[in-house]
C-alpha cells in the first residue's frame, strides 16, 4: 500500500505525485514533500546506521539540523553522499539510498561494533590503537576507515556547473519565519533594497508547521500572502532554498542558493550559486532549534523531536506513528499532543518531567507529571517505552521536547559569545554582534509568536531609521503568544543503558562523563576528545544538552561552561560551489602571446610558465624525441639564425625627469649615465641583499626608458617599483606603466640575424655593426612604416636582436620574419633551446636567481656599484652574505662525457658520506649541449672559483644517482663574447 | 573585507595585494654608521600588535596605489585609509 501513513491536510500538492526509490524500492510522494516526509508517509522508519556502532537509526528532525537521516542522493556521477533527507526536496525519479552498512540496512554485519561499545568509548582512537606504533598506518587506520565513514563519493567528475554571484542591499533578512517575514514586509515597504534568504523551499518557517493564526488567517496562508506581497515589490529580492552560511568582514555574507537540486538531472544553468552579499544591515531571524532530552535507548527509529513530529503532521500530512507518546520538559511539547490529537492520531501518553498540573487533558492519553522515560524497546523501530517506576507504554513514536535553542550560530562568526538566559534555559546572542547585525524573533530568545512578529517589525523599523529610510506607520502583524514555560531538564540518569547525546557521532552521556574524568574540562577539549558536535550537523541538536552535562560534571553553571566556537559554514557547502567556474581549464586565466596562433600552426609543444603558454619546441616531421627538435633548433640558430617569441618578458615603461635616478636606485649597477640609444643589463636586489630579478633597461629618448623583467617576476617587480616610487621617494618625477601586453617581441639570433633583419627594417635605419652596435637600441619602422623598437641584446650569446612591434602586428611580424629568413633556413626556437643556449653561455635565470643567492654568488658581485646607494646594497654587505665559503656559480661537466646530469644534485667531495654536513653546493640547471656534444650544468659550489679542474661527486639521492663531475668556468661557449659583438 | 580607497571609494579586498607593516616606508639612512644593524631591523623586525595596525596594501587590480590601511587585527575594523604617498610625504620622505 502506498503512502499508508499519509493523512489529510498539509501543504503538499496532491495533484502532483512523484515516484522515487529508497534502497531500490519504489515509493510515492507529492510535490511539497521532502525525502524525509515522503519516507514518513510511506512508513519507512529505518533510514540509516550510526557512525560508530552501526545502530539502526530513523529520522529525528524535520530540518537542516538532522543528525541521523543522512542518505546518498542520485546515482552515477551525480551521486552525493551525506545529504540530509530532511532537507532534500522530493522530485519525480529521485533515487536515494541509506549508507554506512555492510550486508543490508536491516541486517548490518558491522552492527557487531555495538557489542564492542565498551571499547569504543570517548577517545578510543587514542587509547586503543596506540601500540604497536607500526600497526597504525598498515592495519588500524585502514580498518577504521572502512568501518567508519558515512556515504560514498561517486569518484567521477561532477557533471554539474556552479557559479558565483555578488549582491548588494540595504537590508538582508536571514530567515523567513514569522519574525523574518514581519521584518521583510516592514523593510520592503520603506523602499530600501531588501534581500530575503531562507534555507527552505517554502518560506514561512514554523508558520508552515504549526496551527497558529496571524492577522486572523491560518499561519501558512498569511506567510503565503506575505511572500506574494514581497515578491511584487521591485526593491525586494526573495531567495528561497538559500542558506546564509557565514558572516564575513564589513557586512559581507556568504550564501548558498540551491537552484536545481530539486529538479531532475540535465537542467540548464548552474546547480548552485555561491552568493557574496554585501549588506548595510542584516536582520537575523534564523529561528530556534528544538533540542532533545537524553535518556536510555533514545536513539531508536521512532524517537523524534516533538516539533518535528508536528511538522510532519501539519505541513506534510504524514504521521510518524499511530500511537504517539510525548516526553517533554516544557509547554511546547504538549502542542504536539494537542495538534496530533486534533488530527485523529492516537496519543498514548504525555510524560512531563515537571511535577506540576497538566496543561490540558488529551482524550485517551496517559498523563504522567514528574515522569521519566528510562528505557525503550524495538529493534528496528520503537515499540514501547518504560517509565521510571516500571510502567510500560506501547507506542511507535516518541516525541521528545527539551526546549528550544535560539539559533545563535551566525551571531558568533566574529568571535561574539552567546549568553545564557535562565528563563528560557537557553543561550541567546551576546552583546557583541557582527557590525550591522540585528537579531530578532526566536533567534533572539523571543520564542512566542505574537512577540516574535512584533519584534521583527519593530527592530526593522529602528534599523531602517538608522539607514535614513522612513518605515511608515504600518502595524506589526498580530498573533497570540502561546504557553512557553520550560524547565531545565537535560537527561535521565542512564543507569546501565546508554543515553545518546550526539546521534551523528554516537556520543553518550557516559562518554562525556568519562572525558571529564580523564581531565577534558574545557568544552573545546570535550568536543575534540569525544567528537561530540562534529561532522555535518555540527551538534545542532546535541551541543546544549552536552554542555549541561559538562556543567553538571564540573559543578559549574551552563553559563560558566560556555559554548564551543561557532564557525562558518552554518550547514555544509560543497567545495564545488566555492570553486564555482574556476575548475579544470578555467581554474585560472591563460595568457597567449600575440603570435600564439602562428606557433600552433607550426605544431609547437607548449608549456605553462605562470599564466602564459609558451612554445617549448617546434617538432618537425621525423623527429620522435623532444631532444632532436631542441638540438636542431640550437645548432641552426648558432650556425645561421633562429627566432624566438619573447613577448612574455615583463615590460615596464618608465618616464619622467628623474627616471634615470630612479633606475639608478632600483638596480644594483649604475644607470645614471646610460646614453640615449643604449640598453644595459640590470641586476635588481631585494632590500635584504638577495637578488630579486634581472633584465635590461633601454634608454629610448630623454626621460624615457623601457625596462624588461623576467616573465615570472613581471608582476612582483612592478609592485616593488611602485612601492619604491610611492613610499620611498614620493617626490621623484617618475611614472611607471606596464606595457607587457602592448608589445609583441621576438629575439632574432645567430650569425645571419642582421642579414635577415635588414630585409625588414626600413631603409632610413642603419643597423650595421658600426651604427647599431651591441647594446644599442632605437625606435625604427619595419615593413614599410610599421612602428617598431629594436634592441641589440643577446641571451643566446649570438649576434642577436630583439624586435618589438605593437601587439596587434605580432602575428604579421613573426610571419614576415620567417618569410625573410627562408633563404637562411631560419628556425623558430622554443623555450628549451633558449634554455640550452643560455646555459652554454653561463647566463642565469630563475633556477639560479631563486631567492637565496646574491650578486656575488652568481659572479656579479662587482656589478653592485660602490659609488651609490641602491635597494639591497647595505644588507648585501652583511657578513653572512659575503662569507668566503658561500657556494658560487660555476660550470660542471660529467667526467664520463656520455653521462647525463641532474638539476637538484648536491656536490660532495670524494670519500665523504652523503649527509647535510658534507654538502658543498647544488646543481641548478642542466642540459645537453649539442654544440659541445655532452651534458653541461650550472651550479653553486663552495670556493668554486679556486677549484676549477677539480672533480667532485654530484649526488642525487632522490633519483638514486651519483655522477663524477668536473668544475669548470660557467661560460661554456665564447667566454669573450666575440659572437654577440660581431 | 572592504577597503575604502581614498580616490576610488569602497573596493573589495580581493583587488589588493598585502605587504605588511607600514613601517617599511621608513627606509633607514644607508649612510648611517651602523647602517647594517638599522637595515637589519628595518627588514626583519616587525611588531605584531593585537589591535590597531598600520599596514601597506597595493591596489594591484585597480589604480596601483599603495595605501596605508589602519586595521584592527582583532576585529578587522578599518579605521583609516590613506595614500601611502601622502603618508611618505608627511613623514618627510621626498626624493
Amino acid at each position: 500500500m502506498s503512502q499508508q501513513s499519509r493523512i489529510s491536510g498539509g501543504l503538499i500538492d496532491r495533484s502532483q505525485t512523484h515516484s522515487f526509490t529508497f534502497d531500490g524500492r519504489r515509493y510515492e510522494g507529492h510535490a511539497g514533500d521532502t525525502l524525509a516526509s515522503a519516507l514518513v508517509a510511506n512508513n519507512v522508519r529505518l533510514v540509516g546506521r550510526s557512525f560508530k556502532y552501526h545502530r539502526p537509526r530513523g529520522i529525528f528532525t524535520a530540518g537542516s539540523e538532522e543528525p541521523n537521516a543522512l542518505v546518498e542522493l542520485r546515482s552515477g556521477a551525480r551521486r552525493e553522499p551525506n545529504t540530509r533527507a530532511t532537507a532534500a526536496e522530493l522530485f519525480e525519479g529521485l533515487e536515494a539510498a541509506s549508507q554506512n552498512w555492510c550486508g543490508s540496512l536491516r541486517h548490518d554485519l558491522l552492527a557487531v561494533n555495538d557489542l564492542f561499545s565498551p571499547f569504543l568509548s570517548a577517545g578510543f582512537y587514542y587509547k586503543t590503537f596506540m601500540w604497536p606504533k607500526a600497526f597504525w598506518e598498515r592495519l588500524y587506520e585502514p580498518i577504521i576507515r572502512a568501518a567508519a565513514g558515512l556515504g560514498r563519493l561517486s569518484g567521477l567528475p561532477d557533471p554539474d556547473s556552479y557559479d558565483h554571484g555578488y549582491l548588494h542591499c540595504d537590508i538582508l533578512v536571514i530567515g523567513a519565519g514569522p519574525a523574518g517575514l514581519a521584518a521583510a514586509m516592514q523593510a520592503g515597504r520603506s523602499g530600501a533594497r531588501v534581500i530575503v534568504a531562507d534555507e527552505d523551499f517554502r518560506m514561512g518557517g514554523r508558520l508552515n508547521a504549526e496551527t497558529r493564526e496571524v492577522d486572523g488567517m491560518a499561519g501558512a496562508a498569511w506567510a503565503d500572502s506575505a511572500v506574494a506581497e514581497l515578491a511584487a515589490m521591485d526593491n525586494v529580492r526573495l531567495f528561497p532554498r538559500t542558506t546564509v552560511f557565514g558572516v564575513y568582514d564589513h557586512g559581507i555574507y556568504g550564501a548558498l542558493e540551491r537552484r536545481t537540486d530539486h529538479l531532475r538531472d540535465g537542467e540548464d544553468g548552474p546547480r548552485q550559486v555561491l552568493w557574496q552579499i554585501q549588506a548595510k544591515r542584516a536582520i537575523l531571524a534564523a529561528g530556534a532549534i528544538e533540542r532533545p532530552i537524553a535518556f536510555p535507548g533514545n536513539d531508536r527509529p521512532g524517537v523524534m523531536l516533538a516539533a518535528s513530529v508536528r511538522t510532519y503532521v501539519n505541513r506534510y500530512a504524514a504521521a510518524p506513528g499511530k500511537r504517539i507518546a510525548v516526553f517533554t520538559n516544557n509547554d511546547d511539547g504538549w502542542r504536539t499532543a494537542i495538534d496530533l490529537s486534533a488530527k485523529g492520531i492516537g496519543i498514548a501518553a504525555i510524560v512531563d518531567t515537571r511535577d506540576t498540573e497538566p496543561l490540558t487533558d488529551i482524550p485517551g492519553a496517559a498523563i504522567v507529571m514528574g515522569g521519566r522515560v528510562t528505557a525503550t524497546r524495538g529493534r528496528h523501530g520503537l515499540r514501547s517505552i518504560t517509565l521510571a517506576g516500571g510502567r510500560t507504554i506501547e507506542t511507535d513514536c516518541l516525541a521528545i521536547s527539551g526546549g528550544w535553542n535560539p539559533n545563535v550560530h551566525l551571531t558568533c562568526h566574529h568571535r561574539g559569545r552567546p549568553e545564557w538566559r535562565d528563563d528560557i534555559a537557553a543561550f541567546v546572542p551576546g552583546p557583541e554582534l557582527p557590525a550591522g547585525m540585528t537579531v530578532t524573533g526566536a533567534a533572539n530568545g523571543t520564542l512566542t509568536l505574537g512577540a516574535a512578529l512584533a519584534d521583527g517589525h519593530n527592530r526593522t523599523s529602528s534599523t531602517l531609521m538608522g539607514l535614513g529610510f522612513r518605515s511608515g506607520g504600518a502595524q506589526p502583524p498580530r498573533g497570540d503568544d502561546e504557553a512557553a514555560s520550560v524547565s531545565a531538564f537535560w537527561h535521565v540518569s542512564p543507569g546501565k543503558g546508554r543515553a545518546w547525546l550526539d546521534l551523528q557521532n554516537d556520543v553518550t552521556v557516559k562518554d562525556l562523563k568519562l572525558a571529564h574524568q580523564e581531565g577534558f574540562r574545557s568544552v573545546e577539549h570535550m568536543k575534540r576528545y569525544t567528537t561530540l558536535g562534529m561532522a555535518t550537523d555540527q551538534g545542532k541538536t546535541a551541543n546544549v544538552p552536552a554542555l549541561a552535562i559538562m556543567a553538571e560534571c564540573t559543578g559549574r553553571t551552563i553559563a560558566e561552561t560556555g559554548t564551543t566556537i561557532f564557525r562558518p559554514p552554518y550547514t555544509p557547502v560543497p567545495i564545488a560551489a566555492f570553486a564555482g567556474r574556476s575548475r579544470g581549464a578555467h581554474m585560472r586565466p591563460v595568457r597567449l602571446t600575440p603570435s600564439h596562433a602562428w606557433a600552433e600552426e607550426q605544431g609547437a609543444a607548449f608549456v605553462e610558465t605562470g599564466l602564459w603558454l609558451r612554445a617549448q619546441w617546434y617538432p618537425r616531421d621525423g623527429e620522435t624525441h623532444w631532444r632532436q627538435s631542441v638540438d636542431r633548433e640550437v645548432v641552426q640558430t648558432r650556425n645561421s639564425v633562429g627566432i624566438c617569441d619573447v613577448a612574455t618578458l615583463g615590460k615596464i615603461d618608465i618616464q619622467g625627469r628623474d627616471a634615470a635616478q630612479f633606475l639608478n636606485r632600483v638596480y644594483a649597477n649604475g644607470f645614471a649615465k646610460l646614453a640615449v640609444g643604449r640598453a644595459r643589463y640590470g641586476l635588481m636586489l631585494r632590500e635584504d641583499g638577495i637578488v630579486m630579478d634581472d633584465g635590461t633597461a633601454a634608454h629610448l629618448s630623454e626621460n624615457h626608458y623601457l625596462m624588461t623583467t623576467t616573465t615570472a617576476n613581471a608582476l612582483a617587480v612592478f609592485r616593488h617599483l611602485e612601492f619604491c616610487r610611492q613610499c620611498l621617494w614620493p617626490n621623484l618625477d617618475v611614472h611607471l606603466i606596464s606595457v607587457t601586453d602592448q608589445w609583441a617581441q621576438y629575439a632574432v639570433a645567430g650569425p645571419n640575424a642582421r642579414k635577415l633583419l635588414s630585409k625588414l627594417v626600413d631603409q632610413d635605419f642603419d643597423i650595421s655593426n658600426e651604427a647599431f652596435p651591441f647594446m644599442a637600441c632605437g625606435e625604427i619602422t619595419v615593413c614599410g612604416g610599421t612602428r617598431a623598437r629594436l634592441f641589440r641584446i643577446s641571451f643566446s650569446g649570438e649576434l642577436a636582436y630583439e624586435i618589438a612591434v605593437p601587439a596587434r602586428y605580432g602575428d604579421a611580424m613573426i610571419r614576415a620574419l620567417m618569410a625573410a629568413g627562408e633563404e637562411f633556413d631560419a628556425v623558430p626556437y622554443g623555450l628549451e633551446a633558449l634554455n640550452v643556449m643560455r646555459i652554454e653561455k653561463g647566463h642565469v635565470t630563475g633556477a639560479e636567481l631563486e631567492g637565496r643567492t646574491t650578486a656575488r654568488d652568481v659572479g656579479m658581485g662587482r656589478m653592485v656599484s660602490a659609488d651609490k646607494d641602491c635597494i639591497g646594497k647595505t644588507l648585501s654587505q652583511r657578513p653572512v652574505l659575503v662569507a668566503e665559503d658561500r657556494p658560487v656559480l660555476m660550470g660542471f661537466i660529467p667526467v664520463d662525457r656520455s653521462q647525463t646530469l641532474d638539476a637538484g644534485a648536491h656536490f660532495l667531495s670524494s670519500g665523504v658520506a652523503a649527509v647535510t654536513e658534507n654538502d658543498e653546493g647544488w646543481m641548478s640547471s642542466v642540459c645537453h649541449s649539442p654544440i659541445l656534444g655532452h651534458a653541461i650544468g650550472l651550479g653553486f659550489i663552495k670556493r668554486g672559483r679556486e677549484r676549477v679542474g677539480e672533480t667532485v661527486r654530484a649526488a642525487d639521492p632522490l633519483r638514486g644517482k651519483e655522477t663524477l663531475v668536473e668544475i669548470v668556468s660557467p661560460h661554456f661557449l665564447d667566454p669573450e663574447g666575440e659572437r654577440l659583438r660581431g | 573585507m572592504i577597503i575604502n580607497h581614498p580616490l576610488l571609494g569602497p573596493r573589495d579586498a580581493a583587488e589588493f595585494t598585502y605587504l605588511g607593516d607600514a613601517c617599511l616606508i621608513e627606509r633607514p639612512d644607508p649612510e648611517a654608521e651602523n647602517a647594517i644593524e638599522v637595515f637589519h631591523d628595518y627588514v626583519y623586525l616587525r611588531d605584531n600588535p593585537a589591535g590597531e595596525h598600520r599596514e601597506l596594501w597595493f591596489h594591484e587590480h585597480g589604480d596601483r596605489s599603495w595605501l596605508v590601511v589602519t586595521r584592527n587585527t582583532l576585529t578587522h575594523e578599518i579605521s583609516k585609509v590613506e595614500l601611502a604617498r601622502d603618508v611618505a610625504l608627511s613623514r618627510g620622505r621626498g626624493i
